[in-house]
């Protein structure tokens, strides 16, 4: 078993907007992308081009059709990825100590050196966001890109994980959530952030912002349609007054 | 790896080089991390006014294209039958020695036996100016397949069509109105444009049949009926008339709305009364005279009837427009049951629209100055937004329902202004400032202009003296006359029948035309394999050009392979499609970022040797040299009149001059260095309202972006349809055919109308069918790609609840849907986001086995379906036995969203989809693809 740190110095996640998520995959494959050259070993495809492709991913976008009965269905995406849960129960649950989470900034890792591809800790995650990797045969899981957020190589704009800073519709948010003045702590605020399942106990640092409120059309008001009354609206009659009336607007 | 030993700061790549995407259609700015001579990872770059740094699935997934066994791997002649896909590799020479052989030959005896298509061609001023200089007419991109009534209504209507012309105003838009938009096109602007749109509380308002991608964050979804579009804009244009609640002042000055029509009957009913200049007339409002349209200071009435000087009777366009739609088949109530959309909400959509528009005003502190030199303190706009795309294109009624949304933005004055729908330079710019098409000048002769264009009426047409087509694919003759992109689609099947002629060459570059780029996939493929009596293949020789081993090379009798984009020169030239932004002109290039390890040639290199080796006029100096070395050498050099290039920045010799300007030899070293773009921003006083923009106009001149200043008013009433439509009355020389006379009266109005095309929802055929192109896939270039194909390896028919409750369907069951020529088997899946009457999928999932280095098993074969195979490449027969192409009636865009089916549960238990295609065969070079990938292993 491992142990998790009392307190971490600080909380890195993200912060996930579901009123702006378009379910395009943009993050999904730019985080294999990064990562699959990047921390740990590479993130394998078993029959790339055959019968059943499967790979292991760090992030995946699952899409929901909700259909409340009132009002027209629709879908809902929903991305998911490790929420470095701070009693994240994949870290205790480790037989090898392979599975930690830091205490200098809270991201839950996969030591792959220790790891021995038992596959409690994504048993033990009620998220399901570990995947054993296909090939190398240990367990992978979103780093939150370490090895691009304090990395001097890049410039300092672009240390942040790749699903940040690839979506298209800027739904997703890193930073630090133990700091109430960061701005991903302030839209948590703001948009009252959810954590996935707090059932389970797990206090995922990650926050997932609800879809805004839709603003329907037919419970619109009829529309004030006064200027018609000026004329009888029939080919006729709406010569006489178009000019006129249209000028009074 | 030990964490304790993880550095903070690995080496990420060796160097970084900025090029272009070419992913998809949207042609975005990418830094590209290249490590060992292979691409470590690709991220979008910051700088780009496409993309911002942002960067999709599909181009995220770059690098796998490079490993593709898919790829081609060296010229191939065939050594099979057509299909086999039995080739021997052949050198350059030879590969180009049989083409020129081939092709020579014809143009000497009769270049239309030459037809060259291209797909999704980003190099269209090239491959057109190509064939121009070869001398066939049958030169069309994919245009006819995929967008043409989008383009061409447009650009008929109001100097430009959205899609990658216009974009909403992102930043002020109070409402926007998304018609079936399809994701590929301005696929990451949209994107980020929704995203601003939704932080700021504006409205999203999305008319489609299905509720997925941008509709599923949509503040309010309108699940219309296909093909109904049309109908539910046309009567908001019917409330918002209704009411009174329109732009007079806009409609005024910048549309045709005051312009008089003659009355009556003859052969000049229903065209502009002009004066003797030729110059449109209106009824001045405050002298009540009638004053020349474009005179400074004419005001028009928009109500009026007048009698003309020659005894003859006009009234404005506006009184026949309201006359028109007034009607009460366009009243709310009367329209519900076909669009699917109440007429509660179509009425509160109408106010919502003029609430929109005129009580939420923008006026932008920013004086502007029209074409009559008055200066106009603000710049006043309507936050009324609208975006389209191939949702609404691809239907029979496509163009008139295209046109119903510009007169809706025009009624509204929201084209061009704050807020509104903005156009990109070089757009807007009038129809008349496109060239008309040309067709065949003789043997060794080239066309006397482009072989696409704009007509303006019959006399523009490509027929000949007997009024039969003069083009292959039967664009811009009566069956399609207003053709803009020509008809791709049309070409495989008239080059096989020898309908109007037979061809000798079928040149094919990145079009897919054996699978998803053909309606009714069967009948393409019999087309190309089918024989003629002597035992000769009915098409003679075929060439395809493509990187990838696609469904159509093993068609081929000679295959010259293709790079890949990140190999290769390239350019986005203002000349083709642009990007950029309302505020910004931009173009763009690509260069090679890893080195070719393969036997190929880029494209454009070939067809330009090809053109050097022919002698073909351009393409060879005054010594009958060949003028260009490659692509990069005539993205530098080439002139289309002396000073304006492919490409605008840093020209002149020292690199200072910009738009026009002498070639600079260092010009694509500066884009290089520039991150692969070059951008300027327009003068804030020239940005809205360029159609009658005076500080637009000399700037675009000064650009070169129009040969002169070219002023122009939005069209509501096309008069160059009128002309079709008066021929068809009987009136001028040219004639259409009898059998094609009443379709041309009824469609061809001069206003916006519907029409049902997709045929009553009774019968046989109750459901209506369609595809939605899925966000990280492009036409069939992500089924090669592991990490792409794994989104979507298969693809299921999304059937409504309440269908399914009726014949007894369970998700995942197995179902045959039937259209009334072919059927097929597919995988339900259950849906309740979606319109009653509609089923769909995504498209362009589905391969023939082993195509696209993917294994004889593959989902993409075995579960997976086009919706191709059951769409009909002609309408049903006409009472006197004619069949036509089936297209739109004016542009002959492609109807493949018109298709009507029934479905049933299948009986038998075999898991896997029908048809089953047989097994393509591997090319030399080609080998099954690894059984497992770890992209990126050594540097982790």
């Amino acid at each position: 078993m491992t142990s998790l740190p009392d307190k971490t110095d600080s909380k890195l996640g993200l912060v996930i907007d579901l009123d702006i998520c378009v379910g395009c995959q943009a993050c999904v494959v730019n985080c294999k992308a990064w990562n699959t050259g990047g921390y740990g070993s590479a993130l394998s495809d078993s029959q790339p081009y055959g019968d059943n492709p499967e790979g292991a991913w760090l992030n995946r976008v699952h899409g929901y059709e909700v259909d409340s009965g009132s009002g027209a269905a629709t879908i809902v995406h929903f991305p998911k990825s490790c929420l470095h849960c701070d009693d994240a129960p994949c870290v205790t649950v480790c037989p090898t100590g392979a599975s930690i989470k830091r205490s200098e900034d809270g991201i839950v890792l996969v030591d792959e050196s220790k790891c021995m591809g038992c596959g409690l800790c994504a048993w033990a995650c009620p998220y399901g966001a570990r995947e054993m990797d296909p090939s190398a045969g240990v367990m992978k899981k979103c780093t939150l890109c370490v090895d691009r957020i304090y990395n001097e190589n890049l410039p300092a704009v672009d240390r942040e994980p790749a699903c940040v800073r690839t979506c298209p519709t800027n739904a997703r948010h890193f930073g630090d959530l133990s700091d109430p003045d960061s701005s991903v702590s302030k839209l948590v605020a703001e948009r009252d952030g959810q954590d996935l399942m707090p059932e389970q106990s797990t206090r995922p640092v990650n926050k997932y912002l609800m879809p805004r409120e839709r603003q329907g059309i037919d419970q619109l008001a009829e529309p004030d349609f006064s200027l018609a009354e000026l004329a009888d609206p029939t080919p006729s009659g709406v010569l006489a007054w178009i000019d006129r009336a249209l000028d009074r607007l | 790896m030990n964490i304790d030993c993880q550095t903070k700061s690995p080496h990420v790549s060796d160097e970084v080089r900025k090029t272009t995407c070419y992913m998809c259609a949207c042609r975005c700015g990418i830094d590209v991390h290249v490590r060992d001579g292979r691409v470590r990872y690709i991220q979008g770059n910051r700088d780009h006014p496409v993309n911002r740094g942002v960067l999709c699935a599909k181009g995220s997934a770059g690098m796998l294209h490079l490993e593709s066994p898919a790829r081609l791997q060296s010229p191939l002649m065939r050594t099979g039958p057509r299909g086999a896909g039995e080739f021997r590799e052949v050198s350059w020479d030879e590969a180009l020695d049989t083409a020129c052989a081939w092709l020579g030959e014809i143009r000497s005896k009769d270049p239309r036996k030459l037809a060259f298509y291209t797909g999704r061609d980003q190099s269209q001023s090239l491959t057109a100016w190509w064939a121009q200089q070869f001398g066939t007419p049958n030169y069309a991109s994919h245009g006819g397949f995929c967008s043409v009534n989008m383009a061409a209504a447009g650009i008929y209507s109001i100097g430009g069509s959205f899609w990658e012309f216009a974009q909403p105003d992102w930043e002020r838009t109070r409402l926007l109105l998304l018609f079936g938009v399809a994701e590929d096109h301005d696929s990451n602007p949209i994107k980020l444009g929704l995203s601003a749109l939704r932080r700021r509380g504006a409205r999203i308002v999305s008319i489609n049949p299905v509720r997925t991608g941008y509709s599923a964050i949509a503040d309010t979804w309108l699940g219309v009926t296909p093909g109904a579009d049309g109908l539910l804009v046309l009567s908001l244009v019917r409330e918002l008339l209704r009411s009174g609640r329109v732009d007079s002042d806009f409609l005024r000055r910048h549309t045709n709305a005051g312009w008089l029509v003659v009355d009556g009957e003859g052969e000049s009913a229903g065209l502009f009364a002009r004066d003797e200049e030729g110059n449109p007339l209106v009824v001045d409002g405050s002298s009540g005279k009638l004053a020349n349209a474009a005179a400074p200071g004419a005001v028009p009435l928009l109500a009026a009837s007048v009698d003309m000087p020659d005894g003859s009777r006009a009234s404005t366009v506006f009184s026949r427009m309201a006359a028109k739609y007034l009607d009460n088949r366009y009243a709310p109530e009367t329209v519900a049951p076909r669009t699917g959309v109440s007429a509660s909400a179509i009425r509160g959509l109408a106010a919502e629209l003029a609430r929109t528009a005129f009580d939420e005003t923008i006026e932008l502190p920013v004086p502007w100055t029209d074409v009559h030199g008055n200066t106009h303190p603000t710049t006043v706009g309507r936050p009324v937004a609208i975006h389209a795309m191939r949702g609404i294109s691809a239907h029979g009624n496509g163009f008139q329902t295209c046109r119903s949304l510009h007169l809706l933005q025009m009624l509204l004055g929201a084209v061009d202004c704050p807020g509104g729908t903005r156009f990109k330079a070089p757009y807007p710019k009038p129809v008349e400032l496109h060239p008309r098409p040309s067709g065949f000048s003789g043997c060794d002769t080239p066309l006397a202009g482009p072989p696409l264009g704009y007509p303006l009426g019959p006399d523009d047409l490509l027929v000949d003296a007997h009024g039969n087509p003069q083009r292959l694919d039967k664009a811009y003759s009566w069956e399609a006359p207003m053709a803009g992109h020509g008809m791709l689609h049309a070409a495989i099947p008239n080059a096989a029948a020898g309908d109007p002629y037979p061809v000798d060459v079928m040149f094919l570059y990145m079009a897919n035309m054996a699978w998803n780029s053909s309606m009714n996939t069967p009948a393409a493929i019999e087309a190309l394999t089918a024989r003629g009596e002597d035992g000769a293949y009915r098409i003679p020789k075929l060439i395809v050009a493509d990187a990838f081993n696609s469904e159509t090379t093993s068609y081929a009798d000679l295959v010259l392979p293709d790079t890949t984009y990140l190999e290769r020169h390239d350019c986005i030239s203002l000349l083709d499609r642009p990007i950029g932004e309302p505020d910004l002109i931009a173009d763009a290039v690509r260069q090679p970022v890893v080195e070719l390890t393969r036997n190929v040639r880029p494209f454009q290199d070939v067809l330009i040797e090809i053109g050097g080796r022919l002698k073909l006029p351009g393409f060879v100096t005054s010594g009958d040299k060949p003028r260009w070395r490659d692509y990069a050498h005539y993205m530098v050099t080439r002139e289309v009149v002396p000073g304006i290039g492919p490409l605008a920045g840093w020209r002149g010799r020292n690199g200072d001059r910009t738009g026009r300007g002498e070639p600079n030899p260092q010009q694509l070293e500066k884009y290089v260095e520039a991150g692969c773009f070059w951008s300027q921003e327009i003068p804030s006083e020239a940005r809205f309202f360029k159609n009658l923009n005076r500080d637009y106009q000399e700037w675009a001149v000064n650009l070169g972006l129009l040969p002169r200043p070219a002023p122009f008013q939005l069209q509501i009433y096309s008069e160059p349809l009128r002309r079709f439509q008066l021929a068809a009355e009987g009136f001028g020389e040219r004639q259409p055919p009898d059998e094609l006379r009443q379709r041309i009266r009824e469609k061809f109005d001069p206003f916006p109308i519907w029409y049902d095309a997709a045929g009553d929802a009774a019968g046989d055929y109750p459901l209506h069918a369609i595809t939605q192109r899925p966000m990280a896939m492009y036409h069939s270039w992500g089924s090669h790609n592991p990490w792409l194909r794994q989104l979507h390896a298969d693809n299921s028919l999304y059937v409504p609840g309440p269908v399914c409750d009726a014949a007894q369907l369970t998700d995942g069951c197995w179902a045959w849907l039937e259209s009334p020529i072919a059927r097929i088997k597919v995988r339900v899946k259950r849906m309740e986001a979606v319109n009653g009457q509609t089923v769909w999928s995504w498209n362009a999932v589905a391969k023939r086995p082993r195509a696209w280095g993917l294994s004889q098993g593959a989902p993409e074969s075995r579960k997976s379906f086009l919706l191709n195979h059951v769409i009909s490449d002609l309408l049903p027969e006409q009472p006197d036995g004619c069949r036509w192409s089936n297209s739109d009636p004016i542009t002959g865009q492609a109807a493949w969203f018109d298709l009507r089916v029934s479905i049933r549960r299948a009986d038998d238990t075999e898991e896997c989809a029908y048809p089953q295609f047989t097994l393509q065969g591997l090319p030399p070079g080609l080998e099954d693809g690894p059984p497992e990938l770890r992209y990126g292993e050594e540097w982790t």
